[in-house]
This record gives structure tokens, sequence and C-alpha cells, in this order.
């Protein structure tokens, strides 16, 4: 098969640049090697949109980063994805790293941060009651946020694939063959096991992977280290304990740990940061669970530990350069390179994608296509109606009166959608991660009986193939005393 | 908006009972609203017997036992709603629900008795470090899939938590053919009922192994192997202890929590300990005409003894209905204290009211006691000295108060519930 354009990696960088490619008349395709879209580092970060402060001026992490908070606004009302500007502070807790704050303040003004400022602890105190008695000072950026990284991803992929893009799934790229290089043209052939396809385009996306693949076709040599970062998810609780994201300034006791909220009032606190080899070491440990503890503590004295519902690790593409690669490789052309994309990467994701339809569209002089849309619907979340539309909408569709997941109350409707839509779950994980079922309290042990059931009459499959998560990860494995 | 006298929340064995209690105590418009396909709640996947021995002195499956109370509500002509999902209840009893044929209603309640029952912590509440593959359920969860959806979970089962449906499971998965390797307990004892044990695991030769706990769990897409490794006195894994299992499957018994989201929606007073909400002897909530029972006030072992509870606040809240919304002869209050190795009691408080003549306080203890005296202390005086050869942390205790005792103090005061050794 032959493309204009071949995206690896379906994750929110990825996404975003099929999305923003497919403004243009080009045949787009995105490689996956996992079963959905986010699958990878973007399903399990801070969900953090950060204000900009943080990256050195003048890099290309502090110049994305400002502008992808500054577009995010825009992206969430045109995609339908929860993204809320919750501001975000970073403690100072002893007087000598005051310095440290400064700099950070400059740094994002020079960054092109708005209204960042310094607040003592009695503002501090009335903006975030939780926090510690020990905190002297903050830094307080307003325009930080917070998103929903699988709302995000899937929307963006949903967007691309509804102007076009093709997506594959469970294609995980072997081999890449630069067959232009003789003639000086870009022109690749991708293998993905048996699969074959030729573009003129690829678009490197792959996240902990970027460096293999940049390395099969540029002598100048590229290495990433997969930077685990571990969390804890907690319980819902009525009012939100803290309401700010809540950084430490780097201090005597490391880099410190953040404590959020997310978009959908849960708490989260993480990540540690522990460099590991196993580009899949994505399983959590004992000591980076307990570091985690102990260092959210120091932010927060009183958050409820005993209320954390899950844990998970993900990991940080991180280059040894510690900078974003963005950009054709000099000595492969049409390769465009999206590696590094480490923190802020998701922030920075919607300015990426952008950056790379650029500089591909620029290049081969395109215009915007007029038929290009730019909206996309999410499912909809009938919690968030007027109570007589959704007794309306009930009645039209009683899916969406039957409870499912009762612990974050989604609907049978919903999950009905999350199957059905383009891109649509195929999975129990695809199923949690656009409609929330089984990530509450519970984790899925009431749901999941369920939610495989619909799964298994709208797809058309029988229950021994349902997976949590495509591959080997069947749920079932066969039939009461089948082998007695 | 539908009025009703009594709205019950749940018609799990709670539930049921409580309904067909208020309505023999003659109040008529009763509704209960149950979330799942049919009543009887969990007891319908609970296929094994030894239910009933102490409300029919008989020994009935789970679903046998759900069904005797099912029927009588039927036979009552009690209304109840299936599917039915209550979404949240105000504090002036105004219950919002929904479900596919109705929609979203209102219903507005004199009382509200809550029997929502209870969840099972799951695998992140543990805290368990490792791979996050397909393969690991909490116990109640396999039980269903094996029990009402006739599927396998897996086929090489390591167990985490001595819990009574962990046990039942290794029972069940090794009878439908799966190989259970072990069972692993974070405590130097278990948290199940003497007698599971020895049905479930000894007569299948399936070890237990206290004072373990899972450290990691291999496995990126399915679970291929689970390593336990004893623990210390502060249930810190030892070094050096650790032993790989290569099974397909973790199972997970670690402890139930009442559900009370919907409580917690109203405002009523939440005991720390138990995670249900404070009551007084009849099982009345801090909010007057909320009452709560079975697994959502407390976790009980044996459904008898839900059952004989959530009859105490059927009854309660009947009364409250018929007295116009109100209790009559109220007394003096006396509150109920834990202490000494007691970890709670319920109910909370208790008050004179001249009719109850008994007043049954349930409670756990702490750690296994052997050879200890259960004794009740009102107002600085010893009216109860039991002396009890072992109690544990898995079997809930009770113990009878006789109301008499009360009279002599007008102005209420204090009850201790302590143990006291031999």
């Amino acid at each position: 098969m032959k493309y204009d354009v071949m995206i690896i990696g379906a994750g929110v960088v990825g996404c975003a640049a099929a999305r923003e490619l497919s403004r243009y008349s080009l045949k787009i395709g995105v490689l996956e090697k996992e079963e959905d879209v986010c699958c990878g580092t973007s399903k399990a970060n801070s969900g953090i949109v950060h204000a900009g402060f943080d990256a050195e001026s003048g890099t290309l992490k502090a110049e994305l980063n400002v502008e992808g908070n500054r577009i995010l606004g825009e992206l969430s009302r045109e995609l339908d994805f929860p993204f809320y500007r919750n501001g975000s502070l970073v403690l100072c807790f002893r007087e000598e790293d005051r310095p440290k704050l400064t700099e950070l303040l400059r740094r994002g003004q020079t960054n092109g941060v708005k209204e960042l400022r310094i607040i003592e602890k009695e503002e501090l105190q009335k903006l975030e009651p939780m926090v510690s008695d020990e905190a002297v000072a903050a830094l307080y950026a307003p325009d930080g946020g917070i998103v929903c990284p699988f709302g995000m991803t899937i929307a963006l992929a949903e967007n691309a694939c509804q102007n076009g893009a093709d997506f594959f799934f469970d294609k995980a790229v072997t081999n890449i063959e630069h067959t232009g290089r003789e003639t000086g043209m870009g022109r690749y052939r991708i293998r993905a096991g048996e699969d074959v396809f030729e573009a003129d385009y690829v678009v490197n996306a792959a996240g902990v992977y970027a460096d293999v693949f940049h390395n099969m076709v540029s002598e100048t040599k590229i290495h990433i280290t997969p930077r685990r970062g571990s969390y804890c998810l907690l319980d819902k609780s009525r009012p939100s304990l803290v309401s700010h994201t809540v950084f430490q300034l780097p201090g005597a006791y490391g880099k410190g740990v953040l404590v959020t909220p997310t978009v959908h009032g849960n708490l989260m606190v993480g990540p540690t940061a522990l460099d590991v080899e196993e580009k899949e070491g994505t399983n959590t440990t004992r000591e980076e669970l307990k570091e985690l503890t102990q260092k959210a503590k120091k932010s927060i004295p009183g958050l409820p530990m005993n209320q954390v519902i899950t844990s998970f690790a993900g990991l940080r593409a991180h280059e040894d350069g510690g900078e974003f690669i963005i950009g054709e490789v000099l000595d492969a052309k049409g390769f465009i390179d999206c590696a590094g994309i480490e923190s802020p990467g998701l922030t920075s994701a919607p300015a990426i994608g952008k950056k790379v339809a650029r500089l591909i569209a620029g290049q081969l002089h395109l215009t915007e296509r007029k038929d290009f849309v730019p909206e996309r619907k999410g499912i909809l979340n009938p919690a968030m109606l007027k109570e007589t539309d959704r007794s309306r909408l009930i009645q039209e569709r009683p899916a969406y009166g039957t409870i499912v997941c009762r612990c974050e109350m989604i609907t049978e409707g919903e999950i009905i959608d999350a199957i059905n839509r383009p891109l649509g779950a195929k999975s129990l994980d695809g199923v949690k991660r656009r409609t929330r079922a089984g990530m509450g309290r519970c984790q899925s042990g009431f749901c999941s009986p369920r939610v495989m059931e619909i799964l298994s009459r709208e797809r058309k499959v029988p229950m021994e193939e349902i997976t949590k998560s495509g591959g080997d990860s069947g749920v079932i494995t066969g039939r009461n005393k089948d082998r007695l | 908006m539908e009025t009703y006298d009594i709205v019950v929340i749940g018609g799990g064995p709670a539930g049921l009972a409580a309904a067909l209690s208020a309505k023999r105590k003659g109040v008529s418009r009763i509704i209960i609203l149950e979330r799942d396909r049919e009543l009887g709640g969990i007891l319908n996947q609970c296929i094994h017997n030894g239910f009933g021995l102490h409300t029919f002195q008989e020994e009935l499956t789970g679903p046998e036992y759900a069904a005797r109370f099912a029927a009588e509500v039927k036979r009552e002509g009690i209304a109840f709603l299936l599917d039915t999902m209550v979404t949240d209840i105000s504090p002036d009893k105004i219950v919002t629900a929904m479900n596919s044929r109705e929609g979203l209603f209102h219903i507005s309640a004199k009382a509200v008795i809550l029997a929502m029952g209870c969840r099972e912590r799951p695998r992140g509440a543990l805290n368990i470090p490792g791979y996050r593959p397909a393969g690991i359920y909490s116990a109640g969860t396999a039980q269903r899939l094996v029990n009402i959806e006739g599927y396998m979970p897996g086929r090489e089962v390591v167990i985490l938590g001595s819990g009574d449906i962990g046990l039942i499971m290794a029972r069940r998965m090794t009878l439908e053919g799966a190989k259970v390797k072990v069972v692993a307990e974070l405590m130097p004892y278990s948290g199940g009922l003497k007698r599971n044990i020895v049905q479930c695991l000894e007569d299948y030769k399936i070890p237990l192994k206290l004072s373990h706990t899972v450290v990691d769990i291999q496995g990126k897409e399915r679970v291929r192997g689970v390593t336990l490794a004893k623990v210390d006195q502060d249930r810190n894994p030892i070094p050096g202890t650790e032993e790989t299992y290569s099974c397909d499957t973790l199972l997970l018994s670690c402890g139930l929590v009442p559900e009370n989201e919907l409580s917690r929606g109203i405002g009523v007073f939440m005991n720390p300990v138990t995670s249900g909400p404070v009551v007084n002897g009849r099982f009345q909530t801090s909010v007057a005409g909320v009452f709560a029972c079975g697994n959502v006030l407390h976790v009980h072992d044996l459904v008898d003894f839900v059952s004989q509870e959530a009859a105490g606040a059927g009854e309660s809240a009947a009364e409250y209905v018929l007295c116009g919304c109100s209790f009559k002869k109220e007394g003096a209050d006396f509150q109920v204290k834990a202490q000494g190795g007691v970890r709670y009691t319920v109910p909370s408080s208790i008050c004179s009211d001249g009719v109850r003549q008994q007043q049954t306080i349930r409670f756990r203890v702490g750690d296994v006691y052997k050879n200890h005296f259960i004794a009740v202390y009102l107002n600085g005086k010893r009216l109860i000295h039991k002396k009890r050869q072992i109690m544990a942390p898995g079997e809930m205790e009770e113990l009878n108060f006789d109301m008499n005792w009360l009279s002599p103090y007008p102005d209420g005061g204090e009850i201790i519930v302590t143990l006291e050794e031999a």
C-alpha cells in the first residue's frame, strides 16, 4: 500500500500529526503496534497542561509548550475533550530556595507564560488550604491546566480518521528502508511483519521506540532511555481536596512529585523518575510507590493515601540530549522525527502536530482542503444533560437508562457508542479509556462481566475472544469444567 | 413525583429482609430499588451451601436463601424495580433513580433504608507492585464469571487474601478444573471463617501461607507468574523469602468495603473503622428517617445475621413512619464505645424506649484473642463478663444487652465494650 505520509505510532503526537496533516489532500496512514490508540506513554502520564516555565528558554520544549498551552483551549472545544485551566503552583519549602523560584518566574516570563507570579504563604494557603504549612511561597501559573490524555488522543485520532486518515492496529513496524536514498528522494518501504507499506514521508512518533526507527535510516544515531514514572490515583472526593496542580521546587530531596486533581475529579500523585532499559518496563515497584507517598505528603500532608484505587507506571521517552527532536532527519529526506517527546510532550503535542504538518505541506506547496472537518463530537455523557433531556434520551434510546459501571455511573448507551464509533473500542481497556467504565473505585470488579457481554454482542465475537487490552490479554480462558 | 413510605436502596439480603419486616409492621407503601437484574444481590452468585442455618435451621445455597426472601416480598406485594440505579438521595429524602424503562425519576420517601452492600478492595488499593496484565480478578468477579456466566477466568491460580470469598473460590476453581496453587494471607491469621479454611482449603490440600504477600506480578499481557514473600511484624516483605509461582490468574480476596457513596451524599456521619454509617440501636443514621443495615453498615460473615439486623432496621423504619416520622418515648442516650481490642460496635449508641427488651450489640476484635473475656460496662459498672475460648477478626461477635439495665440512669451515659484477660 502506498501512502503520502506514514505515521509510526498512534500516541498523542502521532494522532496530532495525523489530524493536522489531514487538513491537506494527502493520503495518510498511521501504524500502531498495539490494538488501540493511546496505549504507550500517552496513556500513563500526569495529564498536565504545563504553563511553560519549566523548559529552558530558547528550546523547542519551551516554544512548543507555550504554543501548545495556548491552542489547547480552542482544540478542546473543537474536538470535545475535557481540558481545564485549574492553575498550577510550584511550592518552595525553604527560604534559601527562593532564588530558584525567582529563576523559574523569569524563565517563564521569557518563555511567554502569562500572569505568572510568586505568591506568599498566606495567599497560597487561601488558594490551596490543604497545602503543607512548610511551604513558604509558591510560583502561581493560572494558565496551567489539566487534560484527559485518553480523551485528547482519541479525539485527535477520531478527527483524523473522520478526515480520511487510515489507522492500522496490531502493526508493529519491523523495518524501514529508505528506498529513495540513492536518488535523494523521500521514498520509504515500511515493513510491519507480513505487511509492506510505501510512503514518501515517514513521521516517526514512536515514543520510546523512536530511536530504533530513526537509527534505521540515519547515520546520526540518537538514543532514548525509557524513564519510568509511577503514579497513584485516588478516589474522587466531594469537594476535591486539592484544586490546583501542585508541583515541588526541586530541592535537596530530589525532583519532587506533583499532586493534581484530574479532569474527572480524582486526585493523582506522581511521577517518580527511574531510568530503565526495558522499553516495555511499565511495572510498578514497591520502592517507587513508597517514594511517591512520602514525596506527595510533603506537599499535601493530609493526602488520604488509603483512598488509592490504582497505581500504574508510564515511560517517558528521554533522549540523551534532553530536547525534543522534531524535524526532517538531515541524511534521510522525508523522514520526520518526533523523538524524545517527554514532558511537556502532552501539552506540546498539538503544536508538534502543527509543526510537522507545516513542514510537509510547505515542502509540497499544499493549501488546506476546503472539506476538512475540524469538529469532532465526543461520546455523549448523559450526566451532563439537563434532567428533561436525559429522560428524553432514555425514552428514545433505552440503553442510556442502564447504568453498567456503578462507580463512574456509565450507561450502556455510552459503552455502545464507544464500541461503534470510528476507531471504536475493541477491549475492556479500550472501553475504559473512552468512557471511564471500570476506572472507578471498584476498578471494574462489578462491570467487567457486563462490559464483556456488550463487547461480545456489539462486535459479534465470542466471549472467549474478549481481551483486556488486545494481544494475549484474554479475560477468560474457557468454559467451566471444559478440561475435566 | 411518586411518594412512598419507605424506599429501600438495594434488593440483596439486607434490603429484602428490611422491606419484609417493615411491611409486616403495617407499612403499606414500600418500594425496593435494585441495580442488578434480579433480587437477591450477591447471594445469587454464592452457589455453595451453608446459608440459612440460623434463619431456617437448614442448609441452603445462596440463591435458595435469596429466593425464599424474594418470594415473601412478592407474596407481600412489596413493589420493586430491577436494573434501577439510584444516583442520589437528598437530605430531605428525595431519591433520584434511573432505568431504561422509566428513565430518570424521583421518589419522595418518608424513610429510606440503605442496603447497598459492599464492594471488594481492588488491586490498586492494595498497592501490589508489578505489571497490570489480564488475569487479575477480585474473587467476587471471578465468582460471578464462573457461577453466573459459566466461564473460567483462568487455569492456574494464586489467591491473595484468605477472606471467605477467596476461600470459597479456591474450592470452586478446583471443582471447575483449575489448579489452585496457593493462598497467601498478609496477616498471621486468616480473615475467613474456620469452617471455610477446613472445607475449602484443607479438604483440597491447598496450602495457606500466613504472613505472606504478593511482591511482584509478571506478565505484560496475561499474568505469567506471581511472586510471594514472607512479611515481618510490620507487614514488610522479608528479602530473600521470595518464591515465584507460575500461574495465569491472581485472585484477590483482601477485604470488603461498604458502598456508601450515596450515604455520604445524604450527609450521614460515617464510622471510619467500618466505613459504614454511624447508627443508633434503631439502625437510624445521623439523618432522621434514614436507616442502614447489612454490609453497607458493616461487613458481615453470615447472611443470617444480615437478615436479622435488616429486620431490625425495617421494624424501626416502620415505627418511624407509623409515628408520623418520629419515634415515641425517646429515652436517654447511651454512647456505646469500643475499647481494648474491640475495633468497633454496631450500634454506636442506644436509647431506652420502654418497648424493646433486648439490644443486640455486634462487634469485631482486632487480633486473635484466646481465653479472653468480653466485658461490658454501663457507666462504670460491669454488667457482662463472658469468657470466649477464641476470638478472631474474621468472625463477628455479638452480645445481648438487657434494656432494663438502663432504667437507673435517666440522664443516659456510656456503655463500654472491651476485652479482658482471663
